[in-house]
């Protein structure tokens, strides 16, 4: 074992106390680190989840109608004139497999759903419900939504006059798998519908309103032959969303919306809970790193003697040095294995006792190893960083001193 | 090894010429403590540095020990000027030249008794050969310690200690040793002892000697006795240049 290892793991076995002090304060230190981060990655990729489960990553729609003027005011010119806003008429989005062609070769996109929606009656019987009919390529729908999830009967699959509807409009309707359905558009066309599936998106709301038809189907009863309203999107990387909708936007002149656009709110609350993260984290490093300067300061005096010692058997300033950089280097990188170990168990538990309602675990027990690595690097930085210091002024110190004292 | 050692004469382990050191320099309190030194001391000799408290012993000890500048006057051991040397040249030299016994053992508590007599080969060659380990256990068995290999120093008597501590100071086998006081805090037997034991190996391995002492019967075993009073060697050190060496 070269001098400087020897030396510097045996001040730290001989001051046994601080020792472990300012190994528990690193542990700690780093446990926190890594049992925070790895919680709120989790959550936050939870929360996405959620949000996203029912959601299209991006949506391209037809621009809205504007009203035009016929007489424009200019600068010679002032016109008077109660502008009302036109009403939104469904229709298709202009030439949409051209924008779903132009869509999928777009870099950074996944997958391509055109769909068909607008609002519908649902009757059984006497009772008459509002929903939303959603006409779909079953294959191309499920890559963007994970419809296969949330099946409850049935597969995602339409086909003819097949419907898949929710839970909970079944149940307000008194239907199941097998049964028919009557549904009639805004315009008052209708069809009856056979039910070959019912899905649980885990929002009533949407368990309620939603019925999936083929895309022909609903082209029919909405009116729109031939078109699509929307196209949905899925992208690779779930925050390149805004860049993906800015490309299609500035190319085929549609409005072109981002998960990040529709859910502004909730995208802040995230980068809040990041900005507090890092701000616990570098308190956290900062504290961890003044305990380890402070233990090593106290003991470079109290080894005064022994520096002198070594300083007079012919180690240089710089291995004296290089023992005390080691010992913070050591108490990180032992600390930081303390702390994952430590992190780990803090997980488990906290997996076992917070569940969502649902009585799945909000977050499992993993740990990140990138993240496992990236704190001891971090930890063992700090730990040289903290005996800088101290290293020097035991490296500074004058022998003759230090062997009288 | 140096060009001396090829030549025929015995060139002076260790030559000082008008070595002055003042403390505050540049100060109102500046104070001179050593006034002119000249001391010349060859390979292989037993010298008894004795003088009151205070007259200056353990500075001139530390100047040419390397672990202290002079203000003046130029220091040369093993035939190496050191005026010129950078601190990193001195601690290399003061490592392979220089064993140091101290007046309180001064082991590292940390060690055990043969890791404290291998530190001196594990800071030179970075880590314990195993003929370096072999040696220190000689050494250890040489100054009547065999079966304390593993104790650490607070296990041991003042006695021991101060055994260890001198195996410890010959275990690079340096030319020149250095002892402040080794006998000082030990009762007369355990003093006894340590002194016969410097003194042995002084005369097997051919080590040049300084031995701070306060106790004359010690200072009348040695080669020849120089005094230091007030900052000043008595007798002056021109006459005793002269001495052949190992007489």
């Amino acid at each position: 074992m070269p001098f400087e290892l020897l030396v510097a793991l045996r001040f730290l076995r001989e001051g046994r106390m601080q020792s472990v002090l300012i190994l528990a304060g690193v542990t700690g230190g780093v446990a926190v680190i890594i049992f925070l981060t790895q919680l709120i990655n989790q959550l936050q990729s939870t929360i996405i989840d959620r949000v996203m489960g029912s959601q299209a990553h991006v949506v391209i729609r037809p621009l809205e109608e504007l009203t035009q003027r016929v007489i424009a005011p200019g600068a010679d010119r002032a016109v008077a004139a109660v502008v009302q806003p036109r009403d939104q008429r469904l229709r298709s989005v202009d030439q949409w497999e051209r924008v779903a062609a132009l869509a999928a070769a777009t870099h950074g996109v996944l997958a391509v759903s055109p769909v068909v929606s607008g609002p519908a009656f649902a009757a059984r019987g006497n009772s008459n419900k509002s929903v939303a009919l959603l006409g779909v390529q079953p294959d191309a729908y499920r890559r963007v939504v994970r419809m296969d999830d949330y099946m409850t009967r049935g597969r995602f699959d339409v086909a003819g006059t097949g419907a898949l509807i929710g839970t909970d409009l079944a149940q307000d309707l008194g239907v199941t798998v097998g049964d028919k359905l009557r549904v009639t558009s805004a315009s008052g066309r209708s069809e009856t519908l056979d039910i070959t599936g019912l899905f649980d998106m885990g929002n009533r709301d949407l368990n309620r309103r939603w019925v999936f038809v083929t895309l022909k189907l609903a082209q029919t009863l909405l009116d729109l032959p031939g078109g699509v309203s929307n196209i949905d999107l899925t992208v690779k990387d779930l925050f390149s969303a805004n860049q993906v909708a800015d490309a299609l936007r500035a190319q085929t002149g549609l409005t072109v919306d981002s998960w990040m656009q529709t859910n502004s709110g909730l995208l802040n609350a995230l980068s809040n809970q990041t900005v507090s993260n890092n701000l616990i984290r570098s308190f956290v490093i900062i504290i961890v790193a003044l305990g380890i300067s402070s233990v090593l300061v106290v003991s470079v005096v109290q080894k005064q003697r022994e520096i002198g010692i070594l300083r007079a058997m012919g180690a240089g300033r710089r291995r004296i040095m290089t023992v005390f950089l080691l010992q913070g280097g050591l108490v990180g990188l032992v600390g930081s294995a303390f702390g994952s170990a430590l992190a780990f168990i803090l997980l488990v538990v906290f997996s076992r006792v917070f569940k969502s309602p649902d009585g799945s675990s909000l977050f499992s027990a993993q740990l990140d190893p990138m993240l496992v690595v990236l704190a001891s690097v971090v930890a063992c930085g700090v730990g040289l960083a903290a005996a800088a210091i101290p290293a020097r002024s035991a490296a500074r110190m004058d022998p003759v001193q230090a062997i009288r004292s | 090894m140096n060009l001396h050692d090829l030549t025929a004469l015995p060139s002076p382990i260790l030559r000082l010429t008008d070595i002055r050191r003042s403390y505050g320099v540049g100060t109102p309190i500046e104070t001179e403590v050593l006034h002119g030194i000249s001391l010349t001391l060859q390979q292989a000799e037993f010298v008894a540095l004795k003088g009151p408290s205070g007259s200056g012993k353990s500075t001139l000890l530390n100047i040419i020990g390397l672990l202290e500048r002079q203000t003046s006057g130029t220091l040369e051991i093993a035939g190496q000027f050191t005026g010129s040397l950078d601190d990193t040249a001195l601690t290399q030299l003061r490592g392979a030249t220089i064993g140091f016994v101290f007046q309180f053992h001064h082991l590292l508590p940390a060690f055990t008794a043969l890791e404290n007599v291998l530190l001196p080969s594990i800071i030179a060659h970075g880590t314990a050969t195993v003929k370096a380990e072999a040696m220190g256990r000689e050494l250890l068995a040489r100054v009547g310690l065999k079966g304390a290999e593993y104790k650490r120093p607070g296990e041991l008597s003042g006695g021991m200690q101060q055994r260890v501590a001198i195996a410890r100071a010959l275990a690079l086998q340096p030319r020149l040793i250095l002892a402040d006081e080794p006998t000082g805090n030990l009762d007369s037997v355990s003093a006894d002892e340590v002194f016969t034991l410097l003194r042995q190996f002084n005369r097997d391995h051919g080590s040049a000697c300084l031995i701070v002492t306060h106790d004359p019967r010690m200072a009348a075993r040695c080669d020849r006795i120089i005094e230091l009073v007030d900052g000043r060697l008595t007798p002056p050190a021109a006459t005793l240049d002269v001495k052949p060496a190992g007489a």
